[in-house]
This record gives structure tokens, C-alpha cells and sequence, in this order.
């Protein structure tokens, strides 16, 4: 398959981008914010991703979805990213449907039909630190009555606190084990915490929550698998969405270069600047390619898509990061306002940088997958 | 099976029946690199068979049309050949610039006549070719070159120097910017082509700071050209040399790339130790191997996505100077992290254990990649002009 977007996904991306452009672009994510909104996204605007079939996108067509791939995923993330718009379609459409669609069983039957008709949002409990350590899972499940008790405590919960389901790794007696929990569960608490660029994502706490032995997705001891599922798809999908914030940001810079004079002169005809821009521009497509690569591997079941989607999260993070650097240096003055959107997209960078694994972390992943 | 399986089918037999054993070694020095041309020696009838079944099967230009000498290959299906001719390993038949860029140019530029007359000897690496851009006095302000040649009727007469022409003197003929009318910087330069056994024209290597002399210095003492020997139009050549600029940069980008997904780290790991838990055995080297080998990776798919959209006219006709610098600045790097895990050892300049100073004189020598075919400023300028269209660039 050639590296680019065939005519189908440039129609889908044709049909997305302007709609997410005119429905949710950097205004609605204000409007939210300034209104402190509790919810943290925007439920009609759910329905009207519903209405486009874009959370069932990744779900099979058994389950009533639509059966796409990440690659189409990705169209979607990128505008996403580029209009910085509050949505739960990564955790929900992307990262639980992985694990969903990877375990099958019950919980698949359960759920997938849900999310595709846009009635349930799932958040994904995996972290525990403030840093992403997949590895050192210490929230236990232990056998009890017909099924588990989950101990624990789970952080950086996106939609935590209004997830219909939260899918919550857990170590077993043999492994690692995840589990659908339902929001209802008794113990289950979500405490949400505004985040830096106006998300809420919650401190998750499992005190001796009791689900039933078939709210495990997957087998008992064997989520292993599911979770890589689940974060490979996660994290390229945060990889995606960085693409379109940091291609925000630089389309946003440029046009500024070419507005803003000083010293007589439109500051785009400075060459200290000029080769800044280019060098972005060299960073962001590159990302791009690597991202698309990582969405192709995945979506051809590849052996190799796991180094892929760790190169991907690692280069489009280093790229979008210079890309909000640069934006804001070059907005001068005005791009430490608030009024000025490219702070904003400074501050949806650094979130989505931490999300499923920052650049330190996939490097030194990219190192032990190479053997070193 | 897909006309495309069957295809791919066909070479992996084609291949294991026409490479020999020692053309999927890996090349070691340059002389397991075959040019071609008059006075070429084979090293071994390895490599003479290896070129002669690529030349009879067209494959030492897959993509070119049949009766140029190529095999008339689409798009994807030289793609497919690539890819098998790597996964065995098989090194090129035939490297040269004939065929990187004064084919492309012919190709593009060329009439009937010419392609079939130049081509044809280029395909069976009969003919060496060595490229005449740069002068002393015009680096990266190539436009302002100098040599001219003096309209005299019915040919030329070329009188000036020329400078990092590589290996002119090996080469046979030359492909030769020369400036033909004086009173015009872009439209007063004519793509000359012409032998380099004419009388006139001699050749003077330049020594490196890698110790070796891949370039040349050529000067050019009354030369007379036909002026049937010539691509495109009189005093149109910038056009052409601009078109092939642009292959010259697709070629070296291709340097920082490397081969498969062979990781840095891990090649320096298995020669350097590691630790108890499995990593390397120096932190901080480790990281930056690690940090150079998601960049690498990831330039692979750049790479990727570049030669497909490239090849189906979807690429911004710029993006090559983007390859280019990206490419570069990272095959430096590479070099760099070379010499740091190889410590006192990578230092031997001529020691047999280190190849005759490889690593040392490959980490020089890499120096030249952003300077060589536009620098990297050069390559930003133009970004930063055709692609992101900045103002008074």
C-alpha cells in the first residue's frame, strides 16, 4: 500500500475536516473552558460525530460499526488536533474499541454496539503515577464470590468521571487482567482534575470494587495482549492528534510571518526565521509519514507495528512540542496572551506529549525493542 | 495471485537464479563498487556477471523505457524489485551518475535521438559519466558560473574550470553547465555534453580531509563541442540543471536512510557490551542512539511516503529539498555517534583492523553531505520560499 491516502480516505478526510472545522474548532474548545464546563466535551457534538458514524469508525461491521482502520482513525484525530476540540472519540473510539474488538467475548457484545451508536463513553484506567509505567501495574484483582474485587488507585483518566465504562488493568494472580467496570460499580470513585489545557481527567480510586467474573474482557490472566492492543492503538491515535496540533500551530505561525511586520519589514522575510519554519516543516512532515506508517502497520496486523507506533509517538511528540515552541516564540509578545489561540495549542501539546507515553519513555522503548 | 504477486514471484526466481553468492555480500570498500564505463576492471566475474544478467534483463534501470536499455517497469513493480533485490541482500549492479541524473535529464529534455544514442551505453554501464556543475568561483550561487564557450559556427569552444566534479577522472564524458551568452545570468547557459578524451581537457584530483579523492578539478583549455551535443535548449540549460538538481537531492537524501531498519544501538550494543539489565553500557551514548534511531525509523517512512508520492506526482515539487536536508543532517549524525562508540579505536587512520581508518575517514567524508548538491541553508531558503511561500525569500 503506498503511503498516502486513498481516494476513500481523501474523501473522508474531505467530509471531516470541514465539518469539525465549522462545529468545534478553537472557539468551542473556549466556550467550554470559560464556561467550566463539567463534563469536559460537548454532548450534542457527540451526537453529531454519532450522526457521521465517526465512534463506531474502528468498530467491526458485526458489532454495527463501521469497520475502518486506524489510518481513517487518524483522519479523524488529526482535525481533532488541529481545532484542539475537546472529544472523547481517542479513549472511546479508538483505545477501548482496540481492546474491545482484540478480546471479543462479552464484553465486546456488550459495549461495541454501544459506542457505535455514540450511547457510551469509555474511559481508559491504566496509569497509576504521574508517569505512563504500563509495565509496574500494582491495582490488584483478587478472587472473590462468582468473580473479582479490584484495589487500587488509577490517575490521568480522561473522562474518568462521566465514563459509562472504565476499562481497568489489574494485576491477577497470573498476570495482568482487564476488566469492563461499569460507572455504577460500588467503590468506584473518579475524582476529576482540571488539566492544564482544560481537559478533566481523574484520579480513579478502586476500593474493593466487585464486578462479576464476565466483566473480564478477554481471559483472565491473558490481558497482556488486549492492553497492548489498546495502547498501540491509544498511542498512535494521541500520535495523529498531535500531527494536527502541531500542523496547527505551524500553519497558524507561517501565516503570522507573513502578517507581522517590524523594522519596516514583514518578519517572514527574515532569514533567522525563515529557516526556523523550514526546519518545522521538515520535522512535521516527517512526523506525518511516520504516524501514517505506524496507522498502516497496524492496520495490516504487522509483526513490525509496535516498533512503529513507539517511533511515531516519540517523533511526532518531539515534532509537535517544536512546533508550539516555535509558534509561541514567533507570535513574540502576543502569543503569551490569552486571546491568541497558539497557546492553547501549547497547552494541548504537553497533555497529549504525557498521554499513553511521553518521548523519553518510546525512545527508551525503541532502544529495548532493538535490543539495548 | 495479483499481477503484482506474480511479478514479485518472478524476480525472487529471476534473482536467486541470476545473483551470485559474493553480490549479496555487503559492499566493504569502494572497490566492491561497480561504475562501469571504458576502462573498467572487474573486480571479480561475479561482478561482471551480475551486471551483464542485470543489463540483459534491463534491470540497471528497471523504471526506463525498453528501448533505452531499462526494463519498462511501472511504478510499483520497481518498487517490488527494490524490495527483493534487499531482502537478498543484492548489492547494485551499477552506480552511476548516468543513470541518477543525466538519464533523468535525457529522459525529461532529450530527443529521440539523443536518449537512444546516450541511454542505451549508460543502461549497459558501457559509458561513465561525471557531472560539470560547480567552479571555484560558484558554490552555492551556482548561476553566476563562468565557463564559456564561444559560438564558432558549428561547435563551441569551451574554456574555464570546473570543480568537485566526482571522479572526472575516471569518467568518459561529461554533462557540463557552460555559460553561452553573457549578457544573461539565468537564460545564457547551455547543458553541454561532451568527451573527456577531447583535446583540452584535463583533470586534477583534490585531496579531502578524509584522505581520499573522490572529486576533481577539470580544466577546460579550448575544448571543442559539437553543437549537436547539448540537452534541451541553447541557453536554457539552467532549466535542465535545475530539474536534475532536484534528482541529485532525492539520491543523497537517501544516504541518512540506510539500508533496513538496522538500529544504531543495537548494532553498537552487540559490539560493546551491555549491562545487567540488558541496556548498553553508557547511559547517556545509549539515549542519543536512541533518540538517532527514532529519527532514522521515522525518516525511513518519510522516505516512504516521499518516493510514492513522488513517483504518482503527488509531492510538492520542493519536497526533495527537504529530503535532502533532512536526510543529510541525519546521516551526520549518524557519523558522529559512529566515532563516539567507537571511542580511541574509530581514531585508526590506516590501521588494517579498522579497514584503513573506515569509521574516521566515513565520518569526514559525511561532512560534505550538506554542502554538496545545495547546502542545507540553501535547501531551507528554498523551503521556506516554494513551500511555505515566506515573503522576500
Amino acid at each position: 500500500m503506498p503511503l498516502y491516502h486513498n481516494d476513500d480516505q481523501a474523501m473522508l478526510k474531505d467530509s471531516v475536516a470541514p465539518f469539525v472545522a465549522e462545529q468545534a474548532p478553537v472557539s468551542h474548545l473556549r466556550s467550554l473552558r470559560d464556561s467550566a464546563d463539567a463534563t469536559g466535551f460537548s454532548r450534542d457534538l457527540w451526537a453529531q460525530f454519532t450522526e457521521m458514524g465517526l465512534p463506531g469508525m474502528l468498530v467491526p461491521e458485526a458489532h454495527g460499526g463501521l469497520g475502518m482502520g486506524h489510518m481513517e482513525a487518524g483522519i479523524v484525530l488529526e482535525e481533532i488536533g488541529r481545532n484542539l476540540t475537546p472529544s472523547p472519540f481517542l479513549s472511546t473510539g479508538v483505545g477501548a474499541v482496540a481492546a474491545l474488538a482484540k478480546a471479543g467475548g462479552t464484553q465486546a457484545g456488550r459495549w461495541l454496539p454501544a459506542i457505535a451508536s455514540g450511547e457510551a463513553i469509555v474511559a481508559l484506567a491504566i496509569d497509576e503515577g504521574a508517569k505512563h509505567r504500563p509495565d509496574r501495574i500494582a491495582t490488584t484483582a483478587t478472587r472473590a464470590g462468582n468473580g473479582f474485587r479490584l484495589d487500587g488507585k488509577k490517575s490521568f483518566v480522561l473522562h474518568g468521571h462521566v465514563a459509562d465504562m472504565s476499562i481497568v488493568a489489574a494485576k491477577s494472580d497470573g498476570g495482568i487482567t482487564l476488566f469492563a467496570v461499569p460507572k455504577d460499580a460500588k467503590g468506584l470513585t473518579a475524582d476529576p482534575r482540571r488539566l492544564v489545557d482544560s481537559s478533566l481527567a481523574s484520579h480513579v480510586t478502586l476500593d474493593g470494587v466487585e464486578v462479576d467474573a464476565d466483566a473480564v474482557i478477554g481471559e483472565v490472566d491473558a490481558g497482556g495482549e488486549i492492553l497492548d492492543a489498546l495502547l498501540a492503538a491509544t498511542r498512535t491515535g494521541a500520535a495523529a492528534e498531535m500531527v494536527g496540533v502541531g500542523q496547527g500551530a505551524m500553519d497558524m505561525t507561517v501565516n503570522y510571518l507573513k502578517e507581522r511586520k517590524q523594522f519596516g519589514k514583514l518578519i517572514g522575510e527574515f532569514q533567522g526565521l525563515q529557516h526556523r519554519a523550514a526546519h518545522l516543516y521538515g520535522e512535521m512532515e516527517v512526523a506525518r509519514a511516520t504516524v501514517m506508517k505506524a496507522q498502516q502497520l497496524l492496520d495490516e496486523g504487522s509483526e513490525g507495528a509496535k516498533l512503529m507506533v513507539s517511533v511515531a509517538k516519540a517523533k511526532a511528540g518531539r515534532a509537535a512540542n517544536l512546533a508550539v515552541r516555535e509558534g509561541v516564540q514567533m507570535h513574540g509578545g502576543i502569543g503569551m496572551t490569552d486571546e491568541y489561540d497558539i497557546g492553547l495549542y501549547m497547552k494541548r501539546d504537553r497533555a497529549l506529549a504525557e498521554y499513553m507515553g511521553d518521548v523519553h519513555y518510546h525512545i527508551d522503548q525503541v532502544a529495548r525493542m532493538n535490543g539495548y | 495471485m495479483s499481477e503484482l504477486d506474480a511479478f514479485r514471484a518472478e524476480v525472487r526466481d529471476w534473482l536467486e537464479a541470476n545473483c551470485p553468492a559474493e553480490m549479496r555480500e555487503p559492499v566493504r570498500d569502494e572497490g566492491d563498487v561497480c561504475w562501469g564505463g571504458r576502462n573498467w576492471v572487474f573486480k571479480n566475474d561475479a561482478q561482471k556477471a551480475w551486471l551483464e544478467a542485470c543489463v540483459a534483463k534491463g534491470y540497471t534501470v528497471p523504471d526506463w523505457p525498453k528501448p533505452y536499455g531499462g526494463a519498462g517497469l511501472t511504478p510499483e513493480q520497481t518498487k517490488v524489485l527494490k524490495q527483493e533485490m534487499k531482502r537478498i541482500h543484492a548489492r547494485s549492479p551499477l552506480d552511476s551518475f548516468g543513470i541518477w541524473m543525466l538519464g533523468p535529464a535525457l529522459l525529461q529534455f532529450g530527443t529521440e535521438e539523443q536518449k537512444v544514442e546516450y541511454l542505451n551505453p549508460i543502461a549497459r554501464g558501457e559509458i561513465r559519466w561525471c557531472q560539470g556543475y560547480s567552479e571555484p568561483g560558484s558554490g552555492s550561487d551556482l548561476v553566476s558560473l563562468q565557463t564559456f564557450g564561444e559560438d564558432k559556427g558549428d561547435h563551441w569552444v569551451v574554456n574555464g574550470s570546473k570543480i568537485w566534479t566526482s571522479y572526472a577522472d575516471k569518467a568518459d564524458w561529461i554533462f557540463c553547465l557552460v555559460r553561452t551568452d553573457k549578457a544573461n545570468k539565468y537564460q545564457g547557459i547551455t547543458f553541454m555534453l561532451f568527451d573527456m578524451a577531447s583535446k583540452g581537457v584535463t583533470t586534477k584530483p583534490i585531496l579531502l580531509i578524509s584522505g581520499n579523492s573522490p572529486f576533481c578539478e577539470t580544466f577546460f583549455d579550448d575544448v571543442e563541442v559539437p553543437k549537436t551535443q547539448f540537452i534541451g535548449e541553447i541557453n536554457r540549460g539552467w532549466d535542465v540543471a535545475k530539474y536534475l538538481l532536484g534528482h541529485e537531492r532525492e539520491m543523497i537524501s537517501g544516504g541518512g536512510a540506510g539500508g533496513d531498519m538496522v538500529s544504531i544501538g543495537g548494532a553498537f550494543a552487540r559490539a560493546f557490551g551491555k549491562n545487567a539489565a540488558g541496556e548498553l553500557d553508557d547511559p547517556i551514548l545509549r539515549a542519543e542512539m536512541a533518540a538517532f534511531d527514532v529519527d532514522v525509523f521515522a525518516y525511513r517512512a518519510m522516505g516512504e511516503r516521499f518516493m510514492d508520492m513522488w513517483k504518482t506526482g503527488r509531492a510538492h515539487p520542493a519536497s526533495s529539498n527537504m529530503m535532502k536536508y533532512v536526510g543529510t543532517e541525519l546521516n551526520k549524525r549518524r557519523h558522529e555517534l559512529v566515532m563516539s562508540g567507537g571511542g580511541s579505536e574509530a581514531l585508526e587512520w590506516d590501521s588494517e583492523e579498522t579497514k584503513g581508518g573506515a569509521r574516521a575517514r566515513g565520518w569526514l567524508r559525511t561532512k560534505a553531505n550538506s554542502i554538496e548538491g545545495g547546502t542545507s541553508e540553501v535547501m531551507l531558503n528554498v523551503i521556506a520560499k516554494r513551500i511555505l511561500d515566506l515573503p522576500g525569500a
